[in-house]
């Protein structure tokens, strides 16, 4: 790997440094905080709330498929819940996830004293909550939540749409620009604030993944804004973007909003697949393999994720010429993607493995998120994608992709790195059962909902034909059993940072990087004298 | 809420034998009726066994590391990191299968786009939430609307065997003809499925998408609405009757003399005993969704009628707002939905039901005049 | 390092959380006026709203900016944060080109496929059969459905006022080049009179294009409401005219500070932080004037 050997005692003379200080007691150390470390654990901390917030409104969902027939919610109420689930998740658990992630070990990685504009930083933060409390107060609003989906298309989100549309797209803004602040920060941190002797092609993946993503993120949420806008406008101002009769289009929203909703699906997974390119070495206690062609494979991902949006819409009537142009770079990703797979084998390959915590994610990480690009294959062949297009193959399909995915590479990374945040060892076997639980209960809900959608059961229905009765109930059974382990995370977590094993400044031994040359836990401030890297 | 888990619970025992009986555990999509199906099938179990084979491989060579090179079985790691040669060779060979599946998807693809020399013209409009059939080469369209009974939903009575996908109008389609379809929304976007046939396309408010199909089969073919549109996304099937030439043909008389008798039907003289008999059963399959079967509605999005100013108040508007709706509002006009008699039946029903008892009734005739001045 | 001072890292500051309950209130603010204006209830209350938050906005604005004046004039900044700078703002300058290319995206998607569409072209022609008598054209005179979405009598042609603004706008990012020269030569008097030159040239610029709007609602009947042609015409010149008040405010304070005193020959990244930004305003509008106003 490109960062070993790199070592000085960078932590010392920090404490000599007479303008730093400790925390700031109370709550004003995170209101006003300006620390990527303090900044890094309210992103945590927000997301994992968010997390159990989206799981609450999944299990009323799996609890009103519990069996067919209407018997615990109401559609309009279903609704609800499926579009708040979504958004709640990709907006307020896995992205701000990775954000914090990146806010704790990004300076730490590249040995920088902070993020390049901390204040900004924790602006970035705050505007967070602030969104959400916006986007969850429509629940309570007359006509109640945004109800059309987390895609929401026009015209059900415009003129079809309840009252509170107009909340949700302030909403939505409000993270947008928190989501673009961010990522400003992430790319100035990393081009500007490298130690002296990082290279690019010396970088740590989870950073070249992150830059990547970042540059994803400024390119597409203000489109994003972008479409919201032009509902705001429809909604409220007479304009007819969406709308037939005045010369727009609905698919026209559709067009705008996968533009920028292809590369968020990225966004969502490449922070992940940097991660994973550090842990799975760690434990295999072998360089990673392919250095250079992961970065290329990433890049190439995310070109391609600019050219393939419409692969979202192949029902809608796009012209053949469109349709065939959208498959072909659709099915190209699998190319990126397979070698970064085969460069993660690999690493395995003839390594020396031992199976902790963060290793069990990883390595359910790559086969499960495996099974989840081939089914994107499948979905990919567009005369095989009209039959799975909006049946629940598609559910199964992104939640593979998301659960397995995003959320086990979120969790392999705050168990390989809990050590170095909070200065104690967890517990490990009960990261184990954690791990083994979540990985029951996630296969459990999510793969029978291949069959289902095979079968012909569409998404987003509150009741459904008797023929997928039992399928559904072996998933909700496997949905709650995922639910329910998540409380025990929060127990680990929270018994981790009170008290356990001391760990070491590097407690794996296989692990590279300057974040394991500062001791555990990582002092307030770090590398304010950057280290010098060979 | 806690009435709805009573009810739920008590009738768990009753309704989950006859549910787990019928239900199946089926795996795989099924071939389907048409040629485009089988061919989609064809693709589908192709590009499976691809991604099972590729999937075999990877993952065996990764389990022979986890079971042969682990640290507690004494395993030394090496230190090999890179090669070009193996790169090259894995970005190769996953694009040489992709070019491989892409040549049979994009046949199957442009055959699927092929709706030229079709011999019955079907134009499909869906409605929240409903679908309208027109057929366009013999002036008849009727409307198909979900015929399982709320008690099933609601669990108060054990569910049938066409649960949730059975309509009170299915299409009727010959066996053996290339069936277009022309497809358009009302209100939101819909989507028309039927898997037995392979064919999924959206319903655009304001666009027209065509497909096609040709059933050789003749049988009952069950979907559903496979795009969000609201409350009652889950409730609007699609049902297809496929049915050999002759019968088609009887059918499609039959259909005519039905609209002409419908037609007739505007010029008798109607007693208000009768329009709310007929008012109704008009109601239900055409207000109750919203408006529910009590009339009181759900608001702020549906309002109710009980006691409401429009349904007690003015009759003009009354008739204007069920006849043309009102715009920007989930209020549909009902106007080019309904017969005459049936807006007659439903105003008037809605003026006298549920102790709105104004005494007023409309006739066929009122409303034909009405339609005519406009 | 090559700078031998170390990276300044700000102590706790109350200016985020400050920005946030001023965003927030704001915008809640916003949406609270348009949803009960929508179903006819009182605005009062949410005006109130939306100015209390406008009004934390603007003083955040004062107290956050001026605190980094502060610390620049006081030496904090190395050159390395300056580049932290230069990156943050070519990037938001980034995320601002991206938010326009939505709005040209969905000008060209109606224009190449919705509308002809409708009128009866192409893959998906078959639609016109529910628009009857409807035929394609651009500028879109003809809506599909006139009673909801009543067309324009007329356009905006481009060679009247656009071609006098885009003259405006041209000219003054050239001034503005020159008042950057003459701060870089160190010629403080002729940067102001440049500066000035080019904030004149916006307000004028402003001033046109409010003057075309109401010519537009009121002589053309071309307004947001009469169909695709106005929703475009109106959200990418009405964004476009936004970032110019946007731009020229900063210009302004540009003005001010370089009358107060601020920036040196070699070190003035808040001017042109500005510049850069009144050059891309300026970029836009070109792309407007060839696929709005011209094409």
């Amino acid at each position: 790997m490109a960062v070993t050997g790199v070592f000085m005692s960078a932590v010392a003379d920090t404490h000599a440094q007479g303008h730093y200080h400790g925390p700031a007691k109370g709550i004003s150390r995170w209101l006003l905080t300006t620390n990527h470390k303090d900044i890094g654990t309210m992103y945590l901390i927000f997301s994992f709330t968010m997390f159990l917030l989206g799981g609450t409104m999944a299990m009323v969902i799996r609890a009103e498929l519990f069996q067919p027939g209407l018997q615990i919610v109401q559609p309009e109420f279903f609704n609800q819940m499926t579009t708040m689930h979504g958004l709640i998740m990709v907006f307020g658990a896995v992205m701000p996830a990775f954000v914090g992630l990146a806010n704790w070990m990004i300076p730490l990685m590249i040995g920088a004293p902070d993020m390049a504009l901390p204040r900004m930083n924790n602006w970035s933060f705050w505007l967070l909550p602030c969104a959400f409390l916006i986007l969850v107060s429509t629940l309570f609003m007359e006509g109640g939540a945004p109800n059309f989906g987390w895609t929401f298309y026009a015209p059900l989100s415009t003129t079809y749409g309840p009252p509170s549309t107009t909340f949700f797209i302030f909403a939505v803004h409000i993270m947008g620009i928190s989501s673009i602040m961010g990522a400003i920060n992430v790319i100035a941190t990393i081009l500007n604030l490298r130690a002296p002797g990082m290279t690019l092609m010396k970088m740590p993946l989870f950073v070249w993944t992150w830059l990547i993503t970042a540059f994803l993120l400024i390119a597409v949420m203000p489109v994003l804004a972008g479409v919201v806008t032009m509902m705001l406008m429809d909604i409220n101002f007479g304009t007819s973007f969406f709308d037939a009769s005045g010369g727009g289009d609905p698919v026209l929203f559709q067009h705008v909003f996968w533009f920028f909703g292809h590369p968020e699906v990225y966004i969502m997974i490449l922070p992940a697949f940097g991660a994973v390119s550090h842990i799975i070495p760690a434990f295999s206690r072998k360089p990673l393999f392919g250095y250079a062609s992961m970065v290329y494979a990433v890049g190439a991902i995310a070109m391609l994720s600019f050219v393939v949006w419409a692969h979202h819409m192949f029902t809608v009537g796009i012209p053949i010429t469109g349709q065939l142009f959208f498959m072909y770079a659709t099915m190209l990703i699998a190319v990126p993607t397979g070698v970064k797979v085969f460069n993660w084998v690999a690493t395995m390959f003839r390594g020396s493995l031992s199976f902790e915590a963060p290793m069990l994610f990883a390595v359910a990480f790559v086969i499960l998120f495996t099974i989840g690009g081939f089914s994107g294959l499948m979905l990919a062949i567009a005369p095989a994608d009209f039959q799975y297009h909006d049946t629940y193959f598609v559910v199964a399909h992104f939640h593979y992709v998301l659960v397995p995915g995003a959320i086990f590479g979120i969790f392999a990374s705050a168990y390989f790195w809990l050590p170095k945040w909070t200065g104690h060892m967890y517990d490990e076997t009960l990261a184990k059962t954690h791990f083994w639980l979540s990985f029951i209960g996630m296969n459990l809900a999510f793969f029978p909902m291949h069959f289902l959608g095979l079968a012909g059961m569409p998404r987003r229905i509150p009741d459904y034909a008797l023929q997928f009765a039992d399928f559904n109930m072996v998933s909700s059974i496997g949905a709650f059993m995922f639910g329910a382990t998540q409380i025990l995370f929060l127990f680990i977590v929270v018994k981790c940072v009170r008290g356990g094993e001391r760990a070491a400044a590097k407690p794996w031994d296989g692990a590279q990087g300057l974040e394991w040359t500062v001791p555990s836990p990582a002092p307030y401030h770090t590398f304010a004298t950057p280290p010098e890297v060979k | 809420m806690r009435v709805h888990a009573k009810r739920a619970g008590a009738l768990l025992g009753g309704l989950m034998f006859p549910a787990w009986s019928m239900a199946d555990w089926t795996l795989n999509m099924t071939p389907g009726v048409t040629g485009t199906s089988n061919r989609v099938f064809d693709l589908h179990m192709t590009i499976l066994w691809i991604c099972v084979v590729i999937g075999v491989v990877v993952f065996g060579v990764m389990f022979w590391s986890i079971f042969a090179h682990r640290k507690s079985r004494g395993a030394k790691p090496a230190n090999f990191h890179e090669n070009t040669l193996v790169e090259i060779l894995w970005t190769i060979i996953p694009f040489v299968i992709l070019v491989i599946m892409a040549i049979p998807a994009t046949a199957t693809l442009v055959d699927m786009y092929d709706t030229t020399e079709s011999e019955v013209d079907i134009k499909v409009t869906g409605y929240q939430w409903k679908w309208q059939y027109e057929y366009l080469n013999e002036d008849f369209g009727y409307f198909s609307n979900l015929s399982t009974p709320r008690e099933q939903i609601e669990n108060r009575q054990a569910k049938g065997e066409n649960y949730l996908l059975e309509v009170d109008n299915p299409l009727v389609i010959p066996v053996g003809k290339k069936v277009r379809l022309l497809l358009t929304a009302n209100d939101v976007i819909h989507s028309w499925w039927v898997p037995d046939f392979g064919v999924k396309k959206d319903a655009i408010p304001g666009f027209i998408n065509e497909t096609w199909t040709r059933v050789d089969k003749p049988g009952t073919y069950r979907g559903q609405c496979t795009e969000l549109c609201g409350k009652d996304h889950g409730f609007m099937p699609v049902v297809v009757k496929a049915v050999p030439q002759e019968e088609y043909s009887a059918w499609v008389a039959e259909q005519k003399a039905v609209a002409e008798q419908e037609r007739e039907l505007t010029q008798k003289d109607w007693t208000m005993a009768e329009l709310m008999e007929r008012g109704e059963k008009a109601y239900q399959t055409a207000c109750a969704a919203c408006h529910q079967a009590d009339g009181s509605g759900a608001p702020p999005a549906f309002p109710a009628l009980k006691g409401s100013q429009i349904a007690t108040g003015d009759m003009a508007a009354h008739i204007d707002i069920v006849v043309n709706g009102k715009s920007g509002t989930a209020m549909q006009a009902f106007g080019n939905q309904l017969s005459e008699v049936d807006l007659a039946a439903v105003i008037t029903y809605e003026r006298n039901a549920w102790g709105n008892s104004t005494g007023e009734m409309v006739t066929p005739k009122e409303i034909f005049d009405y339609r005519n001045q406009q | 390092m090559a700078e031998n001072q170390s990276y300044y890292v700000p102590e706790q500051s109350k200016w985020p959380i400050i920005a946030t309950v001023g965003l927030g209130v704001t915008l809640y603010g916003a949406a609270s006026i348009m949803v009960n204006a929508q179903q006819g209830e009182s605005t009062t209350g949410a005006w109130i709203m939306f100015l209390i938050g406008a009004m934390i906005m603007a003083y955040m604005l004062f107290g956050w900016f001026g605190n980094v004046i502060r610390e620049s004039r006081a030496g904090l900044y190395s050159p390395q944060m300056d580049r932290s700078f230069r990156w943050g703002m070519s990037w938001f300058i980034f995320s601002e080109v991206m938010f326009f290319a939505a709005f040209f995206g969905a000008l060209f998607y109606v224009r190449v496929f919705a509308v002809p569409w409708l009128g009866g072209e192409g893959d998906r022609g078959s639609s016109n059969m529910l628009w009857e008598g409807f035929q394609a054209t651009w500028p879109l005179i003809q809506t599909p459905d006139p009673e909801a979405y009543p067309p324009p009598e007329a356009i905006i042609g481009p060679w009247g006022l656009p071609l006098m603004n885009t003259i405006l706008l041209v000219t003054s990012s050239f001034t503005i080049t020159i008042a950057h020269h003459a701060l870089k030569a160190g010629n403080r008097s002729k940067t102001k009179l440049w500066l000035a030159a080019t904030i004149t040239l916006a307000i004028i610029f402003v001033f046109v294009q409010g003057y075309e709007y109401i010519h537009a609602y009121q002589d053309l009947n071309l307004t947001l409401k009469s169909g695709i042609y106005g929703s475009t015409f109106f959200m990418l010149t009405g964004f476009h005219g936004a970032h110019v008040i946007l731009g020229s405010l900063m210009l302004i304070i540009m003005l001010i500070r370089i009358t107060k005193g601020h920036f040196t020959a070699d070190n003035h990244f808040g001017f042109e932080a500005a510049a850069w930004y009144w050059h891309f305003v300026d970029v836009v509008w070109l792309g407007l004037f060839v696929f709005v106003y011209i094409l």
